[in-house]
């Protein structure tokens, strides 16, 4: 799986609120958004972010994988994270 | 000091007059008057305590330069205003004018230069754009209908259908180009502006030049609300150090004196941005500058009297502006006042 890095100079707070100081558009993340994020901005590639998700949540790992994978698409969609 | 300041209404599609009146209050270092110059009874600035203390009716510049002139020396005979900052497009060409005759009263401005006015002009903006590589969009000067038959090869639908000094729509086909050619034109008179439309989001910079080439300062912001007008209701400070590059690379080649708006679309596939616009003044929104960290029309202003000022660094990135409207209830004597009488005094 390829890696990906948060975009830089971007600020998100506590409450899942994002901003991009570059563009000056903002997204709101649920509480398992924030934390993918947050897994992202520790350097840790996709597979990982999918066990970390699986250990800590009860979920199957197909569902997970198919669920954040679609989540890290649309940070590259949405230009909240590039290809590192 | 006395300074007259026009564009003070404050409706739906906001003059600059009573942002920059605020925020030049708001420097904490202005003493004396502030004189609304009105050229419409019912401009909400001009009854507003806080905002002037006396407020003159004035006529078009298109009712006649030696008329707006004359007018301008009877209220000065009245006021020995120091310093004009006019806030409007249109009557700008008349300012600039008028700047050696109004020096002669004593009165201080500072705007651009006649050439900087016709340069930034919507038609010819392009050509100073491709002269000095900095990307706009294509466009024509169409005078007739005939015109929007002959558009060239590679300007394709949609186009912005825009006017030369206000109001712009897109059209997706002939049918609705010439719809709105008819409209503008008979608001605002020919030519009209056929321009290449850039699919992208709208950024804006609110900027000062000293008139040596040198910005004094710049903030840039992104609309978060756009009314049906195409006017930002709410928006937010970015920190793109790109677009205020670009904007300072046209204050050094123009040498742009006073302040100005640029406008740019940020190209959705390529991220690229094009200039689309270049408003001679500062935008209604540039109170979101100030709380940002940047008091331009303050700084004008102390350019305007000869004061040196010391160029911004930085601002502060993810500031908000929100605008709303607000009922003001005076009394039909005010309006009477000024009605008749073309003065209006704020208690």
């Amino acid at each position: 799986m390829s890696e990906i890095k948060i975009s830089s100079n971007l600020a998100i707070s506590e409450n899942g609120f994002l901003f991009m100081p570059l563009t000056g558009e903002s997204f709101t993340l649920n509480e398992i958004g924030v934390e993918i994020v947050n897994f992202v901005k520790s350097g840790i590639n996709s597979e990982e972010i999918i066990n970390e998700v699986i250990e800590t949540y009860d979920v199957e790992k197909n569902i997970a994988e198919k669920d954040i994978l679609d989540f890290i698409a649309q940070l590259k969609n949405f230009k909240v994270a590039v290809e590192g | 000091m006395k300074v007259a300041v026009t564009g003070l209404n404050n409706v739906d599609n906001p003059a600059p007059g009573v942002p920059v009146i605020r925020v030049i209050k708001d420097s904490g270092q202005f003493e004396g008057e502030i004189i609304g110059l009105i050229y419409d009874s019912l401009e909400p600035g001009a009854y507003m305590p806080e905002v002037s203390n006396k407020n003159y009716l004035i006529p078009y510049p298109s009712a006649g330069l030696e008329s707006f002139y004359n007018r301008l020396v009877q209220i000065n005979a009245d006021e020995n205003i120091d310093v004009i900052i006019p806030t409007l497009d249109a009557e700008l060409f008349a300012f600039a004018k008028l700047e050696s005759k109004l020096a002669e009263l004593n009165i201080k401005v500072f705007i651009p230069t006649l050439d900087q006015l016709t340069i930034r002009g919507k038609d010819k903006l392009f050509d100073f754009c491709q002269a000095n590589n900095i990307r706009a969009p294509k466009n024509i000067l169409a005078s007739s209908i005939n015109d929007l038959y002959k558009l060239p090869s590679d300007l394709k639908y949609p186009v912005a259908v825009k006017g030369i000094f206000y109001d712009a729509y897109i059209a997706n086909n002939f049918d609705e180009a010439t719809t709105y050619f008819n409209k503008i034109s008979s608001k605002w008179g020919l030519p009209i502006i056929v321009q290449e439309f850039i699919n992208g989001e709208e950024y804006n910079v609110v900027g000062l030049g000293d008139g040596t080439g040198e910005l004094v300062g710049a903030v840039g912001m992104k609309k978060l609300y756009i009314t049906d007008k195409g006017k930002g209701w709410s928006g937010v400070t970015i920190d793109d150090s790109e677009l205020i590059d670009i904007s300072k690379s046209i204050v050094e080649i123009l040498e742009w004196r006073g302040g100005a708006e640029f406008e740019f679309v940020k190209e959705k596939e390529s991220s690229e941005y094009y200039l689309l616009e270049i408003n001679p003044r500062f935008p209604a929104w540039v109170y979101l500058a100030v709380g940002a960290g940047q008091n331009l029309p303050f700084a004008a202003y102390q350019l305007a009297l000869g004061n040196k000022v010391t160029p911004f660094e930085s601002y502060e990135t993810g500031k908000i502006f929100l605008r709303y409207s607000w009922d003001l209830i005076t009394d039909i004597k005010k309006f009477e006042e000024i009605t008749v009488k073309g003065v209006l005094k704020n208690e």
